[in-house]
């Protein structure tokens, strides 16, 4: 089964991530959690991807102009309270399974080394086999 | 002989050669190496200088002759490093074979088979090194069809294989006892093989092997080296009828088209005759089991020229019997449905109420798709409607989903413009 896991991050100051503005010690120890995550979810043969993304503040919002042509606002978007940061796809033989890896996620070291408890949306990917019997 | 010719007589002989060195060697890892080496040097000798009377002999004595050099130098390089372990080595590598046979056979690949669907694996590693050591599929070819990266396939086979060694599985035939259980669980990785053969993707992809057809050739195998087993000609059955409606069971664009909607001319009368005269004969001989069960219900909807015309009864008896078989609450839902197509949808609904207390399947999207169906059927579209939409929200099958939602959505409209039946919607 796929999940999908997203992770939620709070709006940073000026719409950066939080960790722009962490001491070098608690960058450090925050990337290599995440270097050891991937490279446990790959040991097991769950990986599937893994994705980060830029901060807020380099997004877009994009909608049909009348011309059809895309209209484009600019971020920061101060109304927004959480964002998403990043996200991976893990094939896993349960929900369960999923739920383990998302709580390994969300205990990711903060600026002070202690577990920031992230929210970890978790979805499951629809990809199961269709019956033609009812 | 032609390359091609050459290839195909290769794959089939591969988990052959390789369930005999592994037997002989018991590392299959190694084992692995070495006849990966044998059937290179069979595809570029063979297809100039004929192929040997003997290929299944000739790729055992070179896999062999390959493990040997293998041991060879792990063992000169291992004195150079550790004298102590260099005896543990040798006492590894030349373990005689258990009863003195030298050769390769059919049980060869059945204890393969049994290796690889040992119950100490989870399904998808099982799933994963079924594929590999004795359907002969690449790592690449493993990992498209479950669309993970190809790494992740490659480890997801290593472990397994790591998991079989600290098991201390011996890489032998089971013993008589164990035999039925082994069995059990070869056929029951074989399904599973075959039913994610109905996965839906997006975009076909011409690399993406055919899930079905594997399984569907592994059973073929199975059935080829026990023919008097019930279940293997059972599930062979079963799966060659319910794939001989794989062109009428979705529609262009991928969308799920159910029994009763099929256009019958569409599906195949090839499959449904082997499969019918499989599961005939598999009957006859007596002690039914599941696979035998679900392959004679899947022949009496095959046979039938539409759903007035099937005979409801007899399935509404075979659930009855597969049910007090197995004790499968799917078993329970399907016994359900042919309830109702025999004493109406109250009787049905019923049957389908008395599984809400069954923890394995409450909650399940399948009951709240029965029971849309079964208040349809009861001229109730309005509860009709709303177990669909509960059904559509929890199942994870995009063209289940999709039509699961346009049953509902056609239902509304009903209920809304009795005559508007015949209006087009976006994308007709």
């Amino acid at each position: 089964m796929k999940f999908l896991l997203m992770m939620n991050a709070p709006y940073g100051q000026a719409g950066d991530h939080d960790i722009f503005s962490w001491p070098q010690e608690a960058v450090e120890a925050h990337v290599e959690y995440w270097n050891t995550l991937n490279r446990e979810l790959k040991e097991a043969g769950e990986f599937v991807g893994v994705h980060a993304l830029t901060p807020p503040k380099q997004a877009h919002i994009v909608r049909a102009g009348a011309d059809g042509l895309p209209a484009i606002t600019d971020g920061p978007f101060p109304e927004t309270k959480e964002f998403l940061a990043g996200f991976w796809t893990v094939d896993v033989e349960s929900a369960g399974r999923a739920h383990q890896i998302a709580a390994k996620a969300s205990a990711a070291p903060g600026p002070d080394g202690e577990p920031l408890f992230i929210p970890i949306e978790v979805r499951q990917v629809m990809s199961a086999p269709a019956s033609d019997q009812a | 002989m032609t390359d091609a010719a050459v290839g195909h007589l290769l794959r089939e002989l591969a988990p052959q050669v390789l369930g005999a060195v592994a037997r002989r060697h018991g590392d299959f890892d190694a084992a692995e190496d070495a006849v990966q080496e044998a059937l290179l040097a069979a595809a570029t000798q063979w297809p100039a200088q004929g192929v040997p009377a003997n290929p299944r002999g000739w790729l055992y004595h070179v896999a062999l002759r390959r493990m040997t050099d293998h041991v060879r130098s792990e063992m000169a390089r291992r004195r150079r490093e550790d004298a102590v372990a260099t005896q543990v080595w040798a006492d590894w590598a030349f373990v005689p074979p258990p009863d003195g046979e030298v050769g390769v056979d059919g049980d060869d690949t059945l204890v393969l088979l049994f290796m690889c669907c040992h119950p100490a694996l989870t399904p998808p590693s099982a799933i994963a090194l079924t594929l590999r050591a004795v359907g002969g599929l690449t790592t690449a070819e493993i990992a498209s069809a479950f669309l993970v990266p190809e790494a992740t396939m490659a480890q997801r086979i290593s472990r397994a294989k790591a998991s079989i060694k600290a098991s201390g599985v011996p890489f032998a035939m089971p013993t008589q006892a164990e035999r039925a259980d082994r069995l059990r669980a070869v056929l029951q990785v074989i399904y599973l093989v075959f039913n994610e053969g109905y996965t839906s993707s997006a975009g076909a992809d011409l690399h993406r092997p055919d899930l079905s057809n594997e399984a569907i050739r592994l059973a073929r195998a199975v059935h080829a080296l026990l023919p008097d087993d019930g279940e293997v000609a059972g599930l062979l059955a079963l799966m060659l009828l319910t794939d001989a409606r794989r062109a009428a069971r979705t529609g262009p664009h991928g969308e799920l088209i159910p029994l009763d909607e099929q256009d019958r001319g569409l599906w195949n009368r090839e499959l449904i005759d082997e499969g019918v005269a499989l599961v005939s004969g598999a009957l006859s001989r007596g002690s039914a089991g599941a696979y035998q069960l679900q392959a004679a219900i899947a022949a009496l909807h095959d046979e039938a020229p539409s759903t007035e015309a099937t005979d409801w009864a007899q399935i509404h008896a075979l659930y009855g019997l597969l049910r007090r078989m197995s004790d499968n609450p799917m078993a329970a839902l399907s016994h359900a449905i042919s309830a109702a197509m025999v004493h109406g949808p109250a009787v049905g609904l019923e049957m389908v109420a008395a599984l809400d207390a069954d923890p394995r399947i409450a909650g399940h999207y399948r009951l709240d798709a029965v029971r849309g169906h079964l208040h349809q059927m009861a001229g109730d579209p309005e509860r009709a409607i709303a177990h669909y939409r509960a059904a559509a929200r929890r199942t994870a099958s995009i063209p289940e989903r999709d039509y699961l939602l346009t049953k509902a959505a056609r239902l509304a409209m009903g209920q809304a413009e009795p005559k508007a039946e015949s209006k087009a919607s976006p994308g007709e």
